[in-house]
């Protein structure tokens, strides 16, 4: 029991690594109608100008807030530069273009950083919880995931920019008409997508050490999360990104071993998406004659 | 092939040097073709090899093209599909002792199977979903191979024994290199008929209008499943036969070989040569091939941002793809240039 | 004797000397210089293929240390006045990538041989191909117990102690130390993590079955290990062996602390060290841990006083600035490279690959500045296995401390 325990635990910390990347993905294809594959990458980049930033003596909410700021305008950046040329190209070109940026992302921080894991700090101590199921640490990867959550349903929910970026994603033309700035509006759909990563690979570095690598298996897991939960759903994406985590601990112990534990665990979020293609969360895409 | 031959200038009739437009496409062609039969002779033996790898990626390439481009069906999973061709030919080979060229049948046909299995349950999703799906079919692929090691070596993999020329043909100044190069070429070829007569015929028309309006097509009487998923194992079908020719080629498989990058690398070839064409499924064999290693000359630190950054600059330009962007800008010029 | 008999005797004597050492001569200029593809006067051209790019990209930190050392030497004037021309390409761990990479080396550029290719899969995707046309295959960068079979591949030649020789190690140690322990396996999912549970299993023989009560895998992608650390201690187990590279080891060491279990905990040799691996993970947390041990880890407080730490830090100042001085992998490319050295002077000037593979397997006793003391290196035509012994070792406080005796597994 305590075992069975332990494992809904350590599912729920890895989850919230998960559903927080979830929430950057979730964000892109609300705004943009893309998914973004070099997601993971770019908030790894964000993480090392932290690093670098913790390591220059700058106190750490100080970085913190640093790089969110840069992550942010970076973000913008790359959709008026890179994303905006193939926007209206076929999905595909916009895909391999976000192909491209992932190992854009990945190399150039290879080559500044080099592949050599390094530790990375956290506000939060590390101190067992629950006799040892889980630590503060963990417990705070949680709490700022549902904090990002409240503050993007609050964002589209109850502002005027989260509004006039929900039209200008679903029905651009009609959005224009209204005098909605379309193309600024998916430049800052991008830029918060960025912060959302920036802050979700500072909160997670400290637990998965900090390499280029390091958000590469998490990407994988996000988008299975971000899926499960319904790519337009913020609420799926931390649903789903936790339930991604649990079912991997819980199917790698009780059902089957460990060495087939991913290939079972995608076969289960399959077969939930059949009986629910668009996720538990999602609305459905309708298509008019 | 679609690429129609820039007329010569000037010549506003519908004859171009006594010859048919038609007629200088097939000339075209043959030339190509016995351009492609004599490089061997005057190219070293590493070339050779380079250039039997092109082929079978574009071969690889070709099989995603066809459910990509012709039914809009985006598959992140083909490398599990390369990888099923390459251990059944390494399975029959080293186990069984059968022939390599014996192998390419049996690859076709279950890569066929596993693509019609496959295509039934990937109906359901669209988009994203899809993506998601065969992402995993893709992740799923090291792990099956490293579990079932009694059949396939596990880590260790299973070396085969690069095949020798039949003796008759060494004679000739056939080597393993040249001979290997030939087998692979006339895939090809027929892999390119197959996919002609395939794509320009009614099947081709039918997976079209799924494509692009499949409620209009359904309405018209096309039975939206059954050719989804024939066009899935179709496309598998030619994925698993030119992995089944890269084992034999590169004599070892293991399941490093088969990562989530080939995957992305045979999506990314079917991209930027252009996906709805036949011929831009060589061109995306020759990226795959040549522009990492180009990559690598250029920077040494961070070559992958250079492929990367290759990607990128490709689809800016011709966002659909080399064949798919140039060919009708060829055809439009070459109705400029007869209509005067 | 007559006058004209001593003059013909002469003539003989200064004739036959004459040809003597005409034919003498010409023996010695035949038996000069003798060289094989990629050799001449001014250099030696050798190739390598490491994973500087995909997810084993860290061990790229080989390649860069493999290059520093051989600018440092071709500085120093180069091996017997030839400077080594160290051709090092990418393959991101991808056999098919290593086979076509490998035969431009061999085809295309004309190396001499293929040094320190790195991991088990690329290696032996090779192998049959570099057998097959004689090029040696020297000192390669897996700890596979395959490199070790003279008689079957003879161009084939591993360097430092295999995994299942190190585990076999441990499982000596259990028996005679831990007889009635109970077994946990933490590995990675590859060849790499698979061979060290083997050599645990053939450590223990008829035991192994009762005293291994828990295996769990990883794979690369994992982003952690806890799920697997948490089932492991479930099983019970008080003894466990972590069979991973640097990252999961450190997550591996915080996660058993974190859930409070205290088991006696072995790690692997690739992943001992202290700045990088135990730091990180809170090296409160990985006291008591226990590794095998070949080479010396430079952020050990105990070596860095002395002149073979001096030297190897000065090398890594001026010639290697991008590597990291608590990556314990710059040592092993430090390490590698001055075999491969040492293996070029006993060639002399016969660089046929031939006579360079010979001399690679008449390797008497070579002792090298960052191996642990009494550690050293041996071969023969029948023992292609240049590094046998392992020390084991106990982290204190802060820094190893080796116990026992050198000991040798007997692998393979």
């Amino acid at each position: 029991m305590h075992q069975f325990l332990q494992q809904i635990f350590s599912g729920l910390a890895a989850g919230a690594i998960y559903a927080s990347l979830a929430l950057a993905l979730v964000m892109i294809y609300r705004a943009t109608d893309l998914v973004n594959f070099a997601q993971g990458e770019m908030a790894m980049f964000s993480t090392y100008i932290a690093w670098t930033l913790v390591n220059a003596e700058v106190p750490f909410w100080g970085a913190f807030l640093i790089t969110l700021v840069v992550s942010f305008v970076g973000g913008m950046l790359i959709e008026r530069v890179v994303i905006r040329p193939v926007e209206n190209a076929p999905v595909l070109a916009a895909v391999v273009v976000t192909i491209g940026l992932l190992l854009i992302f990945n190399s150039t921080a290879g080559w500044i950083y080099s592949y050599t894991v390094q530790d990375f700090p956290s506000p939060f101590p590390d101190r067992p919880l629950f006799g040892a199921l889980m630590t503060t640490r963990d417990l705070g990867v949680i709490a700022v995931t549902l904090a990002m959550l409240i503050l993007l349903f609050v964002f589209f929910r109850f502002t005027a920019t989260g509004l006039a970026m929900r039209a200008a994603a679903q029905n651009p033309d009609s959005a224009r008409l209204c005098g909605i700035r379309v193309g600024r509006m998916l430049a800052i759909g991008w830029g918060l997508a960025a912060a959302i990563g920036a802050t979700a690979g500072i909160m997670v570095a400290p637990v998965l050490f900090l390499d280029p690598n390091m958000m590469g298996g998490v990407l994988i897991y996000a988008f299975a999360g971000a899926l499960l939960g319904g790519i337009t759903s913020p609420v799926g994406a931390v649903v789903g990104g936790l339930i991604v985590g649990v079912t991997e601990n819980l199917v790698g112990t009780y059902l089957i071993a460990s060495q087939l534990k991913l290939t079972v665990a995608f076969a289960l979020i399959i077969l939930v998406l059949v009986f629910r293609p668009n996720g538990l969360f999602g609305t459905a895409i309708v298509r008019r004659v | 092939m679609e690429r129609p031959l820039p007329a010569p200038a000037g010549l506003a009739a519908d004859r171009y040097a006594g010859l048919s437009l038609a007629a200088w496409q097939k000339f075209g062609t043959l030339a190509l073709i016995v351009l492609a039969a004599v490089l061997p002779f005057a190219l070293s033996r590493y070339h050779v090899f380079e250039l039997t790898m092109v082929m079978i990626y574009a071969i690889a390439v070709l099989g995603l093209n066809i459910l990509t481009g012709y039914n809009g069906q985006i598959s992140l999973g083909h490398g599990g599909f390369f990888a099923a061709g390459a251990y059944t030919a390494a399975i029959l080979m080293h186990h069984y002792g059968v022939p390599y060229w014996a192998t390419l049948p049996p690859a076709a046909v279950i890569c066929f199977a596993l693509g019609v299995l496959f295509g039934l349950p990937a109906l359901r999703f669209e988009g994203p979903y899809l993506a998601l799906v065969t992402l995993a079919m893709a992740l799923a692929t090291p792990q099956l191979l490293k579990y079932f090691d009694t059949w396939t070596g596990g880590q260790q993999g299973i070396n085969l024994v690069k095949p020798m020329p039949p003796p008759a043909l060494v004679e000739l100044g056939l080597d393993r290199d040249r001979w290997l190069y030939y087998v692979a070429f006339v895939a090809l070829l027929i892999a390119i008929r197959v996919a002609a007569n395939l794509l320009h015929g009614r099947t081709g028309r039918a997976l079209i209008a799924i494509r692009d309006q499949p409620i209009a097509a359904a309405a018209m009487g096309i039975h939206t499943a059954r050719y989804k998923t024939l066009a899935f194992g179709t496309s598998t079908l030619f994925t698993g036969v030119a992995g089944a020719l890269a084992a034999i080629v590169i004599g070892y498989v293991s399941p490093e070989g088969y990562s989530l990058f080939l995957s992305v690398s045979f999506l990314v070839g079917s991209a930027i040569g252009g996906i709805a064409t036949i011929g831009g499924a060589i061109v995306g064999g020759l990226f795959i091939q040549f522009v990492p290693n180009l990559a690598n000359d250029i920077s040494d630190a961070a070559p992958w941002a250079i492929y990367g950054l290759a990607m990128l600059l490709f689809m800016y330009a011709m966002p659909r793809g080399v064949v798919g962007s140039l060919g009708p800008l060829i055809a439009r010029l070459t109705q400029r240039i007869r209509a005067g | 004797m007559q006058r004209e008999d001593i003059v013909s005797l002469l003539r003989m004597l200064v004739g036959g000397l004459a040809a003597l050492s005409f034919g003498f001569a010409s023996v010695l200029a035949f038996a000069g210089d003798q060289y094989g593809p990629g050799a001449s006067d001014t250099e030696i051209k050798i190739g390598n293929t490491m994973p500087y790019s995909g997810p084993a990209s860290g061990y790229g930190a080989i390649g860069k240390s493999l290059a520093a050392y051989f600018a440092m030497i071709n500085e120093q004037g180069g091996v017997n006045g030839r400077k080594i021309n160290f051709i090092s390409r990418d393959d991101g761990y991808s056999p098919p990538k290593t086979v076509e990479q490998v035969r431009k080396l061999v085809e295309e550029d004309q190396v001499l041989l293929l040094f320190q290719t790195l991991g088990t899969p690329p290696n032996l995707a090779i192998r049959g191909y570099l057998n097959d046309n004689k090029v040696p295959q020297l000192f390669v960068g897996s700890g596979a117990d395959q490199w070790n079979d003279p008689k079957h591949y003879p161009w084939t030649m591993g360097w430092q102690p295999s995994y299942g020789t190190e585990s076999r190690i441990y499982a000596r140690y259990i028996l005679k130390n831990l007889p009635d322990a109970r077994i946990a396996v933490l590995y990675q999912n590859d060849d790499f993590g698979k061979d060290y549970v083997n050599g645990l299993r053939a450590g223990l023989e008829d035991k192994a079955g009762k005293m291994i009560v828990a295996t769990q895998s990883y794979e690369t992608t994992d982003p952690t290990v806890d799920s697997q650390i948490v089932a492991l201690h479930g099983s019970g187990a008080d003894v466990l062996l972590t069979a991973a590279i640097p990252k999961f080891t450190t997550l591996a060491i915080r996660k058993v602390y974190d859930i409070g279990w205290r088991p006696t905990h072995f790690i692997n040799s690739v992943s001992t060290s202290v700045g990088s691996v135990m730091k990180p993970a809170g090296i409160e947390k990985a006291v008591g841990i226990i590794s095998g041990a070949f080479n010396k880890d430079p952020t050990d407080p105990q070596w860095q006083d002395t002149t073979e730490y001096a030297e190897w830090l000065a090398w890594m100042k001026k010639y290697n600035p991008s590597g990291n001085v608590a990556d314990t992998l710059t040592v092993y490319g430090y390490a590698t490279a001055q075999t491969m050295v040492a293996v070029f002077k006993a060639s002399g000037n016969d660089l046929t690959r031939d006579n360079v593979m010979r001399q690679a397997a008449s390797i008497r006793g070579l002792k090298l500045p960052m191996l642990l003391p009494g550690i050293t290196i041996s071969t023969s035509a029948e023992d292609y296995a240049p590094i046998k012994q392992m020390q084991l070792q106990k982290l204190d406080g802060t820094n190893w401390k080796v116990f026992g005796e050198v000991m040798t597994g007997s692998g393979n």
